[in-house]
């Protein structure tokens, strides 16, 4: 287990280098004379130098990648370009917004994917069990921006339940409030996330269906159906949790344009922003963090689920 | 309690693959269908616990102890399930639950049937393990299906299906997943535990030598057929199809013990 | 190798190789999946095509008089908020669909068996490095391959087109890479190489025809994954540009307007959600009907014609 840990964090650490990398790359090196740009048209060599000097571009690019890097070390992940502001002060603020919205859209898909989508494989081949399944293959193939409106023009427009746009300026210290204008977003990422988890959940019930040991549970006097609850489930369970990473990614994705479309304060549209600016150095951060996230909540995935497993306990 | 099966027919899509088999089962009796691979022996026994998979369907009929069983609600088989007709599988490896104790799978059984609360089920799960000579019964019912090895899941596995003393117990090709060393003791096992509780006996093999040490009637099928029914001793001496000629003859091969070829 | 569950099969019958290459074609039409998926995928190309020489009106003109008019006639879908027909944007908007969905095809191919096959015909350590390193990149949402992209080099369809080749053609590298490896293990490309073959002719006879099914297959649903990238990607701007027809951008412009008139929304959301769906289930259809061994149960519909899956030799 120890071993694996290593290796498996010796991994992680190898995936945010060639993630950092990239990163650094593509928005350091490619643009190509960025000072110019940011100087604008019209500009004196002087006043570009000036920016090129500050922005520490004319240094040779290992020493700036690892002046970058260096900054992580220090919990500094860059300034932005036009405001000044550094990096880090933005995401902890604009992730009040986004950290919640993510966790409900989480619950939300795994509570509508889960017991339907095992539903829908233990009714397989009648009117149910595929109706379920049709409808979530819609469902996934629903633009998550679309769903949005549509939820928009019911519950907004239509029911007036709920807010159209916005969070509350005031943040959580009116909770209610801040919690009202989640309430769609999350529902949106929720459902057509949960669509594609029950896709998968449906799949993965099935192929419990089929396994041996069910079938030797309801050989000794289980119902099929009841088999399958109690002993085709927990590995099912395990399954979904190797997806889990895949989800949270999805719903990084998912926050990005349903935060546009809502106008969130949030990470998501911070990005957007900032992307069409073209800030690059703000830009640059924020992908890192994002991508690491990412990184991150795979690894603790893995690990999670080599603890759960207890085919996996034991060294291989 | 007797077994009668008549003109059971097995689909698959549109393809028949079990074609009007019938055969008795009396009370205490040890009968073996045989056949080779594909003939549809096993999924005959799987049809008489309502246990096809999915796709297959079955019709004709089957009655136990004179009630008619095919068909049946799952709840009303469930019900038979493990109480009167107990099943142990071909292959030891994924017929247990990975991620539970063997002790709990056993346990199970009985709580189903009997009712029993954990702690005494749990104590029962070692007497059961004990009945099928596992070693150290205390202590491997904590243990995983993966630190077994492959004879002592199959050990395990007839534990699970003889827990509630069954009046009939259907082994379908228990034997051939395992080392040639532990065959034989599986078969006394499971001879000596049938005996012992006058079970009657569903025994499928391919294999004519296997069967002629715990059956004493065979019915041989062909995909799907029946092609010949008697006495295990008849078909050993003079059968009368091809096919269990055919079988005697692979199964002559293995007959002949050591000084010889395997 | 052994055809499926039973021996008791009729002998495969003796049909000719270039017809059997093909009868999973037959297969494909015969699931309702895979009608439906050929059918959205047909109207949508057919539709794309015709756009490009005719439209009922100019997507582009503008007509105030006639804003937001309810669908009818001569506007069978209605109008927006400056007088365009809303049919005839959806038809000019299928072209950059199917661009967007051929493009993003096209790289997702070339970088995915590009990548599959230095992770399957090289030397041991590159093999490993280049596993590891796709191992690493499918960690990346193609939207986020698709900001870093636009922050440099602005928004555009291209963007669109190597963001989702790029992610998605990691992805089909993954899946295909072992396909490659248990093909090059078998006994007829051992034999090709024993006849003389160069390495290309025995790729090009024995593992490209065995390793396509699953290509196939990876490559419906990456389109899908481009045609929703697309949308998502126009609508935050970074997509087409306005000057371009696309139901992302028709959602962006629409979106305003919600609460006048909520319906309009409704037209391009369905183009893409038909799209996508139809990409997706052609996708399911194109597995079932090319790997039978894949099942539910032990012993799943099998049908006699089905297609033996052993390495096309």
């Amino acid at each position: 287990m120890i071993r694996y840990t290593l290796t498996r964090f010796a991994l992680l650490l190898l995936g945010l280098l060639v993630a950092s990398v990239l990163i650094f790359l593509t928005l350091r090196v490619l643009p190509g004379d960025i000072a110019h740009l940011i100087a604008g048209v019209g500009s004196t060599p002087e006043q570009q130098d000036a920016i090129r000097e500050r922005l520490g571009l004319d240094r040779p690019l290992p020493e700036q990648y690892l002046t970058w890097i260096g900054g992580l070390f220090r919990g500094d992940l860059g300034t932005s370009l036009l405001t000044g502001t550094s990096v880090v002060d933005e995401l902890a603020q604009k992730a009040e917004v986004t950290v919640p919205l993510g966790i409900l859209s989480l619950l939300i898909a795994v509570v509508i994917s889960v017991p339907l989508g095992v539903l829908s494989a233990m009714r397989r081949g009648r009117a149910s069990g595929t109706g379920l399944s049709v409808g979530a293959q819609t469902l996934a193939a629903v633009p998550v921006v679309w769903a949005g409106m549509m939820l928009v023009v019911v519950f907004a427009v239509w029911l007036g339940w709920l807010p159209a746009q916005g969070f509350p300026r005031s943040g959580w210290s009116d909770p209610w409030a801040a919690l009202r204008a989640l309430i769609l977003p999350a529902l949106t990422i929720g459902i057509v996330e949960g669509a594609m988890l029950l896709r998968f959940v449906r799949s993965a019930t099935l192929q419990a269906v089929g396994q041996d040991f069910v079938r030797t549970a309801a050989a000794k006097g289980l119902t099929r159906d009841q088999a399958l609850l109690r002993h085709g489930l927990p590995v099912v369970g395990l399954s979904v949790i190797t997806v889990l990473g895949l989800q949270v990614a999805g719903i990084i994705v998912g926050a990005v344009v349903i935060e546009q479309l809502f106008s969130l304060p949030g990470i998501g549209r911070m990005l957007v922003a900032d992307v069409a600016a073209r800030d690059l150095p703000k830009v640059q951060g924020e992908l890192l963090a994002l991508t690491g996230f990412v990184l991150i909540v795979g690894f603790v995935v893995d690990l999670v689920h080599r603890v759960i497993d207890p085919r996996q306990r034991e060294a291989s | 309690m007797s077994l009668e099966v008549q003109g059971l027919t097995i689909d698959i899509g549109d393809r028949r693959v079990v074609d009007g088999v019938s055969f008795a089962v009396p009370d205490g009796a040890r009968v073996g269908l045989i056949g080779e691979s594909g003939s549809g022996k096993s999924l005959t026994a799987l049809a008489i616990l309502g246990l096809l998979p999915d796709g297959a369907t079955a019709s004709g009929s089957v009655r136990w102890n004179g009630r008619e069983i095919l068909g049946l609600p799952d709840r009303e088989l469930a019900a038979l399930r493990g109480d009167e007709i107990g099943i142990v599988f071909q292959e030891p490896r994924t017929a247990l639950n990975p991620i539970r104790t063997v002790g709990r799978q056993i346990a199970e059984s009985i709580r189903i049937h009997e009712g029993l609360s954990k702690r005494d089920a749990a104590a029962r799960a070692v007497a059961e393990a004990s009945r099928v000579a596992l070693p150290d019964p205390d202590r491997i019912v904590a243990r995983y299906p993966h630190q077994l090895s492959g004879g002592q899941r199959q050990r395990v596995a007839i534990a699970m299906a003889l827990a509630c003393r069954p009046r009939l117990l259907i082994a379908d090709e228990p034997t051939t997943a395992l080392d040639v060393t532990i065959q034989a003791e599986i078969l006394e096992l499971l001879l000596s535990l049938v005996r012992d509780d006058g079970m009657s006996l569903v025994f499928i093999t391919h294999d004519l030598a296997v069967l002629s040490q715990i059956a004493t009637h065979g019915v041989v099928l062909e995909q799907g057929r029946v092609v010949e029914e008697a006495p295990v001793s008849q078909l050993l001496s003079a059968p009368a199809s091809i096919v269990t000629q055919e079988l005697l003859r692979d199964a002559t091969a293995t007959l002949w013990r050591p000084g010889g070829v395997e | 190798m052994s055809v499926d569950g039973t021996d008791a099969a009729p002998p495969a019958p003796t049909t000719p190789r270039r017809r059997s290459r093909w009868a999973w074609l037959g297969r494909l039409w015969a699931l309702s999946t895979g009608r439906f998926g050929l059918i959205v995928v047909a109207v949508v190309g057919i539709t794309a095509i015709v756009a490009r020489f005719w439209t009922p009106f100019d997507p582009q003109k503008v007509d105030i008089a006639n804003r937001w008019a309810l669908p009818g006639w001569p506007h069978l879908l209605g109008t927006d908020g400056s007088g365009r027909d809303i049919l005839s944007l959806l038809m000019a908007g299928a072209r950059t669909t199917v661009f967007v969905a051929i493009g993003a095809g096209l790289v997702a191919t070339v970088i995915g068996i590009s990548l599959a096959a230095l992770g399957a015909l090289t030397a041991r350590w590159v093999r490993e490095s280049v596993a590891v390193f796709v191992d690493i990149l499918i960690a990346f949402p193609v939207l986020i391959i698709a900001m870093m992209i636009s922050a440099v080099w602005g928004g555009s369809l291209w963007v669109v087109i190597w963001a989702v080749g790029i992610g998605f053609g990691v992805n089909i590298a993954r899946v295909t890479r072992p396909e490659l490896r248990r093909v090059l293990q078998s006994d007829f490309v051992l034999a090709g190489r024993a006849s003389g073959l160069t390495p290309a002719q025995n790729l090009w006879r024995h593992l490209l025809p065995n390793v396509a099914p699953v290509f196939i297959v990876q490559l419906s649903w990456g389109m899908a994954v481009a045609v929703l990238a697309e949308a998502g990607l126009s609508y935050l701007g970074f997509g087409a540009p306005v000057t371009e027809p696309s139901w992302g951008l028709l959602l962006a412009q629409l979106q305003q307007f919600i609460g006048v008139h909520p319906l309009s929304v409704v037209w391009p959301g369905l183009a893409i959600t038909i799209t996508v769906l139809g990409l997706n289930l052609l996708g399911d259809a194109l597995r079932e009907a090319t790997d039978p061994t894949l099942s539910r149960s032990p012993f799943a519909t099998r049908r006699a014609r089905l297609h033996i899956p052993e390495v096309v030799s």
